[in-house]
């Protein structure tokens, strides 16, 4: 258990535990090793390798293909980690130290495609679109996370929401035929889970892990319930109208970036727009420091006459929204209709995301992005062939979870109070 | 760190000792029997209450009563609900009728099929108890092992492999030795998120999940590719495994009640008496309670967690080893209908004791079992059982809610039911 005295001092010198400085300095050297003998060992000299950077059935925003000799690449991409490796085993990049292990990660994944495509094409440009839409979900939960632990309440339910959220989604959005309705739908449904977590948590005070697997299995059961019951059944309910893509004017057009950001699914736009709308709300309204300080020390909070009790409640209840909404995307927004278990334990990894983040909504992001693109890998090398079964490339997400786990929590910003009912004297 | 236990260290261990003696014994003697039991009880009363509004609710033939006039609605809802709970009972416990008219003729047949959902209920809560020990050892211990699932799937692939790969051994060998694979196989599984939440502090809840997700592709890879059966076309199915591997089921079919439930009561007894009975498990027990004290005792927290979610590991791939050894007799994909998240219910319904865990896994198996019956009759889905269990254990995580509901009285103390709280992994 850390004890807030050992907070304090941790965020004022910003020490990296040696530990973790050694572990990470380890990871590092070993994804240059993995380079160096995965792929660099097994390439021939003179080989090319070809990124499509326009994404498929996109004509506005085209960009000419980019072809990078394979072997000189792949060296470079060695050289990167283990320099950064050594640094970190002599000498330590203190603040940097995450966004370090993240280039070096992108280093091993940017070296893992080069290689698998050398000889070949790839479209990158179609790999980065969906690895944003695979990223919204994770990212919108990481946020849904951020705000109710930010307050002190630890959220495992968001998967559970999340999965009701894309049921219910489907379900109106079918029976009215408008996405929008269903999505509003979706959102309510995501709240009223929320409701109740926030009643037992925070009114009953049972242990919040408990009461988000309360939640998980509930949704579990009803969403299969009434999938089986109606949605089987009737396939008119469960067919709802799709988001299609809507250009920007203007912005679609920009090369690359225009096809990803700007010419999307709405998902991502309200996931920019949420990003916004949550960094200056947490950390630039009085709101939001009151919020932030319920989750670090709520009886003081309590004591400068801040009502505890109903800004857990406004924060699990705003953690609700966004976690329907991103249930709202996997219906609505990208398959089309709800499948049993369709979330996959994305709300899960959102948390992962939410802790590499470290608690914000920026980190958040970076975090999420990073997840969606390890799952775009996945799925594009399907297309390629490779010679990795395609089970075992489903792993990636989940892997690189528990390695970020290992390696950055307990680094010192989650909430001091998280996890911790709060009883008023 | 190692160093000698200096005197305070002894004197907190004593002092720990008589804590645990006197505190830690909610469901002993002090209490009386109804105080026990009734929080669950009426939480699973109320649960069965919601269940059969669930079923009314969703029952087109309601409302079409409804329209026709009031009363008939009402009618209708009885009539439905009562269907369905009939069928609930009779497919899990027995029809008595049917079992005097077998008795009657004396038909060996007759008498066979009518026992068979009893005991077919006793088959459903084998593994039930496997997994529910290990969610209720990790409680004890002060961790959440979501990861039960993914354990079992692992413990499932281990002993189907020594199962079927291994050929020439007797059964006295053969089958205890595939049943410990499964349960190593479980160890291994559980041990990576132990060990990482003693030396990473990552927490045991989010890496136990990531564990399953990636037990379910490699099971998945394995069942697809190194362990298909030869001319399944490729199905994702596993060999049969040999005679010798086999848990033996003690009747005819279709009656597939076997030794195994007898095995998951004697390691019933067994985690009850480690836990209870033991130093070991009293400094587990300690490291779960109030981990600040046990490190002041001299306890190794980190230790304990990493020795703690192998034990429950293990017991979790008992849990798949049992099913494929005793039922299955090969592995397929849709092995488990989330006993893992089951068991989280059910080691709390259980008050994490082992005899809690194993009422509660016969309750559980009974509904799971009645439920398939009731799904023949009523087309109810059988995950109505999920969203019963997702309640019954709300109203046990929250005996407030049930109180008010029935209006009891507080007891004087209130004991803890698990002991996890945020990120911080318990370390220092």
């Amino acid at each position: 258990m850390t004890t807030r005295s050992q907070i304090i001092q941790r965020k004022k010198i910003y020490e990296i535990p040696p530990t973790r400085k050694l572990f990470l300095g380890i990871v590092e050297l070993l994804i240059a090793l993995v380079i160096l003998l995965g792929f660099v060992i097994n390439t021939e000299p003179n080989t090319l390798t070809r990124f499509v950077m326009t994404p498929g059935g996109i004509d506005i925003g085209k960009m000419p293909d980019w072809v990078i000799p394979t072997l000189p690449t792949l060296i470079i991409l060695t050289i990167i980690p283990a320099l950064i490796g050594l640094y970190q085993l002599v000498r330590g990049f203190g603040r940097a130290t995450n966004g370090m292990v993240g280039l070096s990660a992108l280093c091993l994944i940017f070296g893992f495609i080069t290689w698998q495509a050398s000889g070949t094409s790839v479209n990158l440009a179609g790999m980065f679109t969906s690895a944003v839409l695979l990223a919204v979900p994770i990212t919108l939960g990481a946020f849904s996370g951020v705000l109710s632990e930010r307050a002190g309440v630890v959220n495992i339910a968001i998967e559970g929401m999340m999965l009701m959220g894309s049921m219910i989604g489907s379900l109106i959005g079918s029976i009215t035929n408008n996405a929008w309705i269903g999505l509003v739908g979706a959102i309510l449904s995501g709240l009223l889970l929320s409701l109740i977590h926030a009643i037992l948590s925070i009114k009953y005070k049972i242990n919040q892990v408990i009461s988000g697997t309360v939640i998980n299995i509930f949704s579990a059961g009803m969403t299969a319930f009434i999938s089986q019951k109606y949605l089987q059944t009737n396939q008119a309910l469960n067919s709802p109208p799709l988001f299609t893509r809507i250009p920007i004017p203007g912005l679609a057009k920009i090369p690359l970036l225009g096809p990803m950001f700007f010419n999307t699914n709405v998902f991502v736009y309200l996931t920019f727009i949420l990003l916004i709308v949550i960094q200056v709300a947490l950390f630039s309204t009085r709101w939001g420091l009151r919020l932030r300080s319920v989750g670090e020390h709520p009886r003081a909070a309590d004591t400068l006459g801040i009502d505890v009790i109903r800004t857990r409640y406004e924060a699990v209840l705003l953690s609700g929204i966004v976690a329907g909404l991103a249930g709202g995307f996997f219906t609505l927004g990208s398959v089309g209709r709800f499948n049993e278990g369709m979330t996959a334990g994305k709300g899960f990894i959102g948390l992962a995301a939410m802790i590499f983040g470290n608690w914000r909504p920026l980190g958040a992001m970076g975090a999420g992005l990073i997840f969606g693109f390890a799952d775009a890998i996945g799925s594009k090398l399907l297309l390629l062939g490779s010679a990795i079964p395609p089970q075992i490339m489903a792993m990636a997400p989940y892997l690189i979870t528990m390695i970020v786990l290992a390696g950055f929590i307990g680094k010192g910003d989650a909430p001091a109070a998280d996890g911790e009912p709060y009883e008023k004297e | 760190m190692k160093r000698e236990p200096n005197k305070f260290e002894e004197a907190g261990q004593v002092l720990l000792q008589e804590i645990n003696e006197t505190g830690d014994e909610p469901t002993t003697q002090k209490r009386s029997l109804w105080s026990a039991i009734a929080i669950p009880v009426l939480a699973i009363l109320t649960g069965l209450i919601i269940g059969a509004v669930l079923v009314a609710a969703t029952s087109t033939s309601v409302y079409e009563a409804f329209e026709h006039s009031f009363g008939e609605g009402l009618r209708t809802i009885f009539i439905e609900v009562f269907t369905a709970y009939k069928a609930l009972f009779t497919g899990s416990i027995g029809d008595p009728a049917k079992i005097s008219n077998a008795l009657g003729s004396g038909d060996d047949r007759l008498i066979r099929a009518a026992f068979n959902p009893f005991l077919e209920s006793l088959v459903q809560a084998t593994p039930y108890i496997f997994a529910g020990l290990a969610v209720a050892l990790g409680f004890r211990s002060g961790l959440f092992n979501i990861g039960v699932e993914g354990q079992l799937f692992i413990g499932a692939a281990c002993a189907t492999y020594v199962g079927y790969a291994i050929t020439g051994l007797p059964f006295i060998i053969h089958m205890p030795l595939a049943f410990l694979a499964g349960a190593l196989g479980g160890a291994l599984w559980g041990f990576i998120p132990g060990l990482l939440k003693a030396t990473t502090g990552g927490h045991e809840v989010i890496n136990t999940i990531m564990m399953n997700y990636i037990a379910f592709r490699l099971t998945e890879w394995l069942l697809s590719g190194a362990m298909t059966r030869p001319g399944s076309g490729g199905m994702p199915i596993s060999p049969l495994i040999q005679e010798s591997a086999q848990i033996p089921q003690f009747f005819q079919s279709p009656i597939r009640f076997h030794l195994g439930f007898f095995i998951a009561l004697g390691v019933a007894w067994l985690v009850w008496w480690l836990l209870f009975k033991t130093k070991w498990g009293l400094n587990l027990r300690t490291v779960g309670a109030n981990p600040r004290a046990a490190k002041y005792a001299g306890l190794s927290i980190g230790k304990s967690y990493a020795i703690a979610m192998a034990i429950s590991g293990a017991l979790a791939g008992m849990a798949g080893g049992v099913q494929i050894l005793a039922v299955n007799r090969s592995m397929a994909l849709g092995l488990s209908s989330g006993y893992g998240f089951d068991s989280i219910a059910l080691a709390l319904i259980g008050n994490n004791h082992p005899l809690g865990v194993v009422l509660t896994s016969i309750l559980f198996g009974t509904l799971r079992n009645g439920a398939t019956r009731m799904m023949v009759v009523s087309k109810i889905p059988v995950d109505i059982v999920d969203v019963m269990q997702a309640i019954i254990l709300m109203f046990v995580a929250a005996p407030a809610i049930i109180r008010s509901l029935y209006r009891l009285r507080k007891p004087k103390q209130e004991e803890e039911t698990a002991f996890v709280s945020g990120w911080g992994g318990g370390q220092s």
